[in-house]
């Protein structure tokens, strides 16, 4: 009977395969729970800290330093409270991130319209890649005389800063990104019958995501140092207390608690905001992809 | 006997139309070297499976992806007679940002089939390469046959009548090409298809073609044909095949033995 028996066949080579695929998909690792994760990446730092603070605490009771140099991290602590309490630390935190988020925002426009025009032209890529990279090893505080005296002491020169400091990471992470998108798969959508607008929308844009993503974040990185750099060198009443501008009032009163507190909250905004917004993101688009260590089978 | 005019009309009556005719094709790279292809001549019946087979570097690649419409040949011309062809590579080359499904969707999406439609169809699909359910996982997490697979559904999802496969099963171990072969030959004989299916594999090319075209190196030209006639499915260690490859094997040894100094 030839119909059973291709039945049989086809069963059987079903279950040949179902059989082959069981055995060789790659098995991924579980996804370790809350109580893993706690321990081998949360308790560290803690310890860290605490240690830190302990060393921090010893100096000063040995008096290594005058006082005034060396507060202790309690009366750095009481410092920090105030501020929280009267206002000032928020004031200045929203000041700071509001300038940098725009400063960002900016950069990233700029530097994805410069990206896309270098990828694009040959020419143009060739004459101002080698700059564009040489910028981003370029200290941003540079441009900070330049900048005061095009645009004084105003919004417009600390802007100025944070995109010359930020767009050349953007670009050169999209161009990367670029780069990376391996040629079989414009190849595929070619195949598949893709104009051009829709392998740059379905292929090219998606491939080149993880390195673009990349260079935003170190894009992000730079916008808020180049901030920083600002804030503490153009100070004027007109522009209203940053962060960075809390930190240079320190300096002027000799006040090293209100120095070390600002400190202390320009590293916990900077490090809030790249594991709050770009750290998900990225995760998110490196698991999809199969990128990340855990995956690697 | 019919008159001698009637015999054009009716030959052409009783042969359809190829799915694929190339003539006279020639494709130069560069100008001081032989060509990478030379007075290349053959049809592909529709229907019909084909193997081609060559040493490395023979030029097999560059003539599928001439007939994919990937390049413009020097000289010569393809017709291709079924619409867009579908090619499938030695890598599955799916998009690894998205899921089985959805490499298989965007290929019906290019077609332009509705969005509720694509996932009913990609789902259908799936099932016929034997990966009912697995449509929601992420390429890396199938294994090296499984991507293979859905390289094959998107494929069929172009929904042509020319299937061109470049080496698709040569980085996959034997058991699982075993495997891919016979899920092969089941979907070609149900589903009417032609194949173009190139390989460097004597025994893989037998295994599973109706003919196998012998190429030459540099310049690549087709030297020799051979018409397989054992049924399908045959198994790859089935005397009959292991026969025919060995003489084709020869042919093969001595062509590339041309090349020596
Ligand atoms: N775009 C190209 N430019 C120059 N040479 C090429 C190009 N594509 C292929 N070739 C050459 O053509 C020859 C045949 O390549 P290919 O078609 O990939 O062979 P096969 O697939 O049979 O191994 C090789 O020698 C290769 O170097
Ligand atoms: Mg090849």
């Amino acid at each position: 009977m030839p119909v059973d028996d291709t039945t049989v066949a086809a069963q059987d080579h079903r279950a040949f395969e179902a059989g082959l695929d069981a055995l060789e998909a790659p098995t991924l690792p579980p996804r370790p729970g809350p109580g893993a994760v706690c321990l081998r990446s949360v308790l560290p730092p803690i310890v860290a800290v605490v240690a830190f603070i302990a060393l921090w605490q010893l100096a000063c009771s040995t008096d290594l330093k005058p006082s005034y140099a060396l507060p202790s991290p309690l009366d750095v602590f009481r410092t920090f409270d105030q501020t929280v309490r009267d206002g000032r630390a928020w004031d200045a935190i929203s000041i700071s991130v509001s300038r940098g988020a725009l400063g960002f925002l900016a950069s990233l426009a700029v530097g994805t319209v410069l990206g896309l025009a270098m990828w694009r032209s040959r020419w143009l890529r060739a004459a101002i890649g080698p700059f564009v990279s040489g910028l981003q090893s370029l200290p941003s505080v540079a441009w900070v005389p330049a900048a005061i005296i095009w645009f004084g002491l105003s919004d417009a020169a600390i802007y100025a800063v944070v995109l010359l400091g930020a767009v050349p990471s953007v670009a050169n992470g999209l161009l990367a990104g670029f780069d990376q998108v391996p040629p079989l798969l414009d190849k595929v959508g070619r195949v598949l019958g893709l104009g051009t607008v829709g392998r740059i929308r379905h292929v090219l844009l998606p491939a080149a995501l993880p390195g673009y993503l990349a260079g935003l974040k170190q894009g992000w990185a730079f916008s808020w140092r180049s901030l920083m750099a600002a804030e503490l060198i153009t100070y004027s009443p007109a522009l209203g207390i940053g962060l960075g501008q809390q930190l240079n009032i320190g300096r002027e009163l000799n006040a090293m608690d209100l120095v070390i507190a600002s400190i202390f909250l320009i590293l916990v905004v900077g490090v809030a905001i790249e594991l709050l917004i770009f750290a998900p993101l990225e995760r998110r688009v490196l698991r999809t992809r199969g990128l990340t260590r855990r995956s690697v089978s | 006997m019919a008159h001698p005019a009637l015999q054009p009309a009716l030959q052409r009556q009783a042969t359809p139309a190829p799915s694929v005719r190339v003539t006279k094709l020639a494709q130069v790279f560069e100008r001081d070297r032989p060509p990478v292809l030379d007075r290349i001549d053959f049809d592909v019946a529709p229907g019909e499976f084909v193997c081609l087979l060559g040493a490395s570097g023979c030029g097999k690649s560059t003539l599928l992806s001439l007939i994919a419409g990937l390049g413009t040949p020097t000289s010569g011309s393809i017709e291709v007679t079924v619409g867009r062809p579908a090619l499938m590579f030695q890598e599955p080359a799916l998009l690894p940002w998205l899921t089985a499904a959805g490499n298989v969707e965007l290929a019906l999406k290019a077609r332009g089939v509705g969005r509720r439609e694509r996932r009913v169809e990609a789902e259908r699909l799936l099932t016929l390469v034997n990966l009912t359910g697995q449509g929601r996982k992420r390429v890396h997490e199938l294994s090296g046959g499984m991507r293979q697979r859905v390289a094959l559904a998107r494929a069929l999802a172009q929904d042509s009548r020319l299937l061109l496969m470049d080496e698709p099963f040569a980085a996959l171990d034997a058991i699982t090409r075993d495997a891919l072969h016979e899920e092969l030959i089941r979907l070609w004989s149900e589903q009417g298809l032609s194949v173009v299916f190139v390989t460097h594999n004597v025994r893989e090319a037998v295994r599973l073609g109706q003919r196998v075209l012998l190429m030459s190196s540099r310049p690549g030209r087709i030297v020799r044909e051979w018409q397989v006639e054992m049924t399908q499915p045959r198994a790859i260690e089935s005397p009959g095949v292991s026969a025919l490859a060995t003489e084709i094997t020869q042919h093969l040894r001595a062509e590339i033995s041309r090349h020596a100094r």
